[in-house]
Parts: C-alpha cells; sequence; structure tokens
C-alpha cells in the first residue's frame, strides 16, 4: 500500500465517523417517530416496520399546519424586507460617495454580534403599546433590524468583488446611479444574494426567543414554537410523536439545505473568508 | 467609488439608499438598546413609573450566588461549545494537511448540518438519547453497565456537561469544515521549507499550520463563545436550567425575572450585563490573535 493511499483511507475513516456522529441523533429520532405506536422502542435497535401514525398524531395534536404558516409568512417578511433594503445600503456604503461612512459601519458591526436578549424586553412593551403583540409584525419588525447588519455586511463585501471598470463605462455612457445598480451590479450578485436569502431563511425559521415572548395566541405561534409547546405537553407525552413533531419542523429547512446545500456551503466558506 | 464633483443635492441624495436600512436599526435594534440600559438603573415591574435605584441592580445580580454560578456555567459551556470544537477541528485539520480526499462535498453537507437546524429540534432529539429509556441507556444496558446508566438531564451534577455536549456535537462540524478548507489555502511551499528543516509531524503543525489558520481561529472562536454564552433555546428545551439551578443560564434568568418574575429593572440589568460580556470576550479574542500576526 502507498503512503498516500494510507493516507486517503485514514481521511476517509474520519470524514465517516465524523458524519456517523453528526447523523445518529437524526436517525435515532426518525427511527422512533416511525415506530409502532404503544411499542418501547429502546432506541438502540433497529425499528420493526415502519408506521406513519405517529406523524399524522403529531400533525394533528400539535397545530402544525397553522406553525408552518406562520413561520412561512415571517420568512417571507423578513427576508424579502431585508434583502430590499440591505442592497442599496450596501451599494451606498461601496459605490457612492457618502462622507461618514466608517462610523455608520462601526454602528452597524455591533449589531452582528448583539445578543436578542438585550433587546426583548423594551420590543415587548413597545409592541404592547402599538397593538403589535401577537400579530406578524412583532416577529417580522425586529427580526429585520437584527437582520440588515449582517446583510450589509454580506452584500457590501459582495459589491467590493465587483470591478471598478463595469459601473464607470456605464457611468460614461450616461446611467444613473439606480439603472447600475439594476441592470450592471445586481445580475452580477445573484450568488451572493442566494445564499443570503438561505441564510436568513434558516435564521428566521429558527428563531425562537422573540416567539415565545411575542406570541400568546395559539393560532399564531411559530413552527418552532409549537414545537416546544407540543414538546412540554404532558397529553402527547409519548417520545415517538414528540420525535414525529420535531421532523415535521426541521423538513421546510432540510428541503431547502438539501437543494441548495452545494451553492451554500461555499458561499459560506468564501463569505468568512471575506 | 464613482467619482465626479456632484451636485450637493446630488450627493445628500446617497444617505437615501441607506435610510430604509438605518431606519429599521435605530427602531428595533439601537432604541431599544438604549432602553434596556436605561431600564437597567431602574425598578420596574412592567407597569407604572419606572424607580430610578442607579447601580442597584448590578450590585444585587453580582452578590446573587445564583447569577454568578449562572455565569460560571457560562463559561463552563465555553469549553463545551468552543474549546473542543476547535481542538477537534485543528486535530482532524493538521492529519489532513495534504490529504487530497474526493466527495468531499459530501462529507460537508452532513458535517453541516447540525448549524442549519433549530435548536429545539436538535434539543428534542437529544432529550430522547439522554432519556432514562433512551439510547444512551439502552447502549450501556447492552454492555452491561447498568449501573452508570440514569436520567442524564435530571442529573445534578451531569446535566450540564450532558447540554454541553450538544453544543460540542452542534459545532465539531462546522469548526472541522472551516479548518480543513483553510489548511488547503497555506501555501505547500511553507510545509515543504518546515521538511527541509527538518521538522516532524509536531514542530510541522505548530510553526505552519497554526499560524496558518489564524483568521479561520478568530471567526471560530467569535463564533461559538457568541452561541455558548447566549445558548437559550437548548436549555429551554432540554433542561429548562434543572435541575435546580444547575443548568441555569443568564439568558435563562433574563427571560424568568422579565416575563415571570415582573422584576423588569433587574432582567434589563442582566441583558447588559451579557452584552457587555459578549463584547468584552469578542474583543479580547479579535486583540489578541491579532496583535501576535504582526510579531
Amino acid at each position: 500500500m502507498k503512503p498516500s493511499d494510507r493516507e486517503k483511507i485514514i481521511a476517509h475513516s474520519i470524514f465517516l465517523l465524523g458524519c456517523l456522529i453528526v447523523l445518529y441523533p437524526f436517525f435515532s429520532i426518525l427511527f422512533l417517530a416511525l415506530s409502532e405506536p404503544g411499542t418501547r422502542v429502546s432506541g438502540f435497535t433497529l425499528p420493526t416496520g415502519i408506521y406513519f401514525d405517529n406523524f399524522i398524531k403529531a400533525w394533528t395534536g400539535g397545530g402544525f399546519s397553522t406553525g408552518l404558516f406562520s413561520s412561512f409568512i415571517v420568512v417571507v417578511g423578513v427576508v424579502g424586507i431585508t434583502i430590499f433594503c440591505s442592497i442599496p445600503a450596501a451599494y451606498a456604503f461601496e459605490k457612492l460617495n457618502l462622507l461618514g461612512v466608517s462610523p455608520l459601519f462601526a454602528i452597524l458591526l455591533v449589531g452582528l454580534v448583539l445578543p436578542y436578549e438585550s433587546l426583548i424586553i423594551p420590543l415587548y412593551y413597545s409592541m404592547r403599546k402599538f397593538g403589535l403583540d401577537s400579530s406578524y409584525w412583532a416577529l417580522i419588525l425586529p427580526q429585520i433590524g437584527l437582520s440588515i447588519p449582517f446583510s450589509i455586511f454580506w452584500l457590501r463585501s459582495s459589491f467590493k468583488s465587483i470591478p471598478v471598470a463595469l459601473s464607470e463605462a456605464a457611468m460614461l455612457e450616461g446611467a444613473g446611479k439606480i439603472v447600475i445598480l439594476v441592470k450592471i451590479l445586481l445580475p452580477q450578485m445573484k450568488p451572493a444574494i442566494l445564499t443570503l436569502t438561505v441564510l436568513l431563511f434558516m435564521w428566521t425559521w429558527n428563531e425562537f426567543l422573540l416567539a415565545l415572548i411575542m406570541i400568546q395566541d395559539a393560532d399564531m405561534r411559530t413552527a418552532p414554537l409549537a414545537l416546544s409547546y407540543f414538546a412540554g405537553n404532558k397529553r402527547y407525552g409519548d417520545p415517538a410523536i414528540t420525535a414525529a413533531a420535531a421532523i415535521w419542523v426541521a423538513l421546510p429547512v432540510l428541503i431547502v439545505y438539501i437543494f441548495l446545500q452545494r451553492r451554500f456551503i461555499s458561499g459560506m466558506v468564501t463569505g468568512v473568508e471575506k | 467609488m464613482i467619482n465626479h464633483r456632484p451636485h450637493k443635492i446630488e450627493y445628500y441624495s446617497n444617505y437615501l439608499y441607506i435610510l430604509p436600512a438605518f431606519l429599521f436599526y435605530i427602531i428595533f435594534v439601537l432604541y431599544p438598546l438604549s432602553d434596556t440600559i436605561i431600564t437597567s438603573f431602574t425598578e420596574w415591574s412592567g407597569i407604572g413609573e419606572k424607580k430610578w435605584v442607579g447601580l442597584e441592580n448590578y450590585k444585587k445580580n453580582l452578590a446573587d450566588k445564583k447569577i454568578t454560578s449562572s455565569i460560571k456555567h457560562s463559561f463552563i459551556l465555553i469549553i463545551f461549545y468552543s474549546f473542543f470544537p476547535i481542538i477537534i477541528g485543528l486535530g482532524i485539520a493538521g492529519i489532513m494537511v495534504r490529504v487530497k480526499v474526493r466527495g468531499i462535498a459530501i462529507y460537508r453537507a452532513i458535517l453541516f448540518l447540525p448549524q442549519i437546524l433549530s435548536m429545539i429540534v436538535v434539543g428534542i432529539a437529544w432529550r430522547w438519547i439522554y432519556a432514562p429509556k433512551g439510547p444512551l441507556n439502552s447502549g450501556l444496558d447492552f454492555f452491561g453497565l447498568d449501573d452508570i446508566s440514569r436520567a442524564w438531564l435530571g442529573s445534578f451534577d451531569y446535566a450540564l456537561p450532558f447540554v454541553g455536549l450538544i453544543g460540542t456535537w452542534v459545532m465539531f462540524g462546522f469548526t472541522m469544515i472551516l479548518f480543513i478548507a483553510g489548511v488547503q489555502k497555506i501555501p505547500s511551499e511553507l510545509y515543504d521549507a518546515a521538511k527541509v528543516d527538518g521538522a516532524g509531524a509536531f514542530a510541522e503543525f505548530f510553526n505552519v499550520t497554526l499560524p496558518g489558520l489564524k483568521g479561520e481561529i478568530i471567526v471560530a472562536l467569535v463564533f461559538t463563545v457568541t452561541l455558548a454564552l447566549r445558548n437559550f433555546d437548548l436549555i429551554y428545551i432540554t433542561t429548562g436550567g434543572g435541575p435546580g439551578t444547575s443548568t441555569m443560564i443568564p439568558s435563562m434568568f433574563i427571560y424568568k425575572k422579565a416575563f415571570q418574575m415582573n422584576q423588569v429593572g433587574s432582567a434589563s440589568s442582566l441583558g447588559v450585563m451579557l452584552t457587555l460580556l459578549i463584547f468584552t470576550l469578542i474583543s479580547l479574542i479579535i486583540i489578541t490573535l491579532r496583535e501576535k500576526n504582526e510579531t
């Protein structure tokens, strides 16, 4: 055996072991969810058959159709408005003459690491004051605010990588700033915007603390919030039904990930380097 | 930069591009942040007037054993969320310096999986694994280790490290991918030079690989430390801070004080302290690692 072959085998073994450790909990609850209702699964053996009863019970008992719908509305609102506002801002930061770009950008950077815990108390009382608590806006508006720093940061580095010559040529032909942005720069940025969309989608979909505080109405719970109430409900104390519920909530994110993962991960890795 | 001398009005109109984004940021981030800071100096139950108490809330927090120990728990969680995954990632990256592996995209996709899922889903999966009759205990029974098996998350001694291990599981794939990608960008001449100098595997790791990954290590530290300090979702769904207060962390106290105990001023001061802690640690990470880079 050549030494390079041996190295490859070691590398593959490490990767396989890592993947096994990552996948084990997923398969563990998948087998649990697919198990025959009423039987005790040890979690250490393969299931004897496939039963979907737990999935049906979880879907009807936990209100996940409304949960998924609420999450969908919030995600569309947050991702759409965030990107719509961040693109011109990042464009102005990178390509237009602005006085005080550095201090403004520094203020934005604070938002990159700011925890929700430092904002939720006043947000809760303000939303109540304006009668927006228990409305989707109570979830959408704050998440736009906290998504904007990262989005501008991300898009600005993407604008930076576009050669200046492109926009200058268009300028000489008399194109305005907005035309240059929409017709020339944005088409170059499709991959960066796609990665950003996926990232914002996942963060918004998975957000929990804000929903826990703002949403009192059971019909407006987001999917993770509905899941947490369901998991704490003694009436559905069967871990197999809870497992099925968890899979319902994870499913939309998993589907998006499976389709876009290649682009998404390479976008992440190059994005981190910037 | 678009470079011609703009008219004044045209120049100021450039600010319109950043206006919508900044309005959202100011109204829903900067204003609440300032409000939290102001409330942190008051006593307030959520209704009525806020009563100014100066630094009283902060003094009480620092004197409260439950709160100081919750901060200690956060630091223990940093070991599990940050330190372990980074050590694992670095070790593996060190082994894979010159191996070109085929099919790495699939491995990456799987290793990244814990990053994309809701912590509520992750917590429910692990609650099952740690359950009294769950896979972990069944596995222990299978190997005849019945004596060790217990309700892991219900144990005063084991709940915190076992929640920490979930964090290690969430993070190690991310650090692995990040560091392996970073190692491949280190110029191979550096490794050749080390070999000429007669450097062994250890010297190669400490002289070439580790310095070459400095940027990635900063990113990984900032990312994992922030999550370890926040971490609300995972604690909420797995232990709720218990048993007793053995897994309580500051964000859990903020939630309980503000929304269950009506101690809004006190909760705000804890929020400010948590934010300061995050900022301090991140600044420390960036300053210490950057300076070494320049020498």
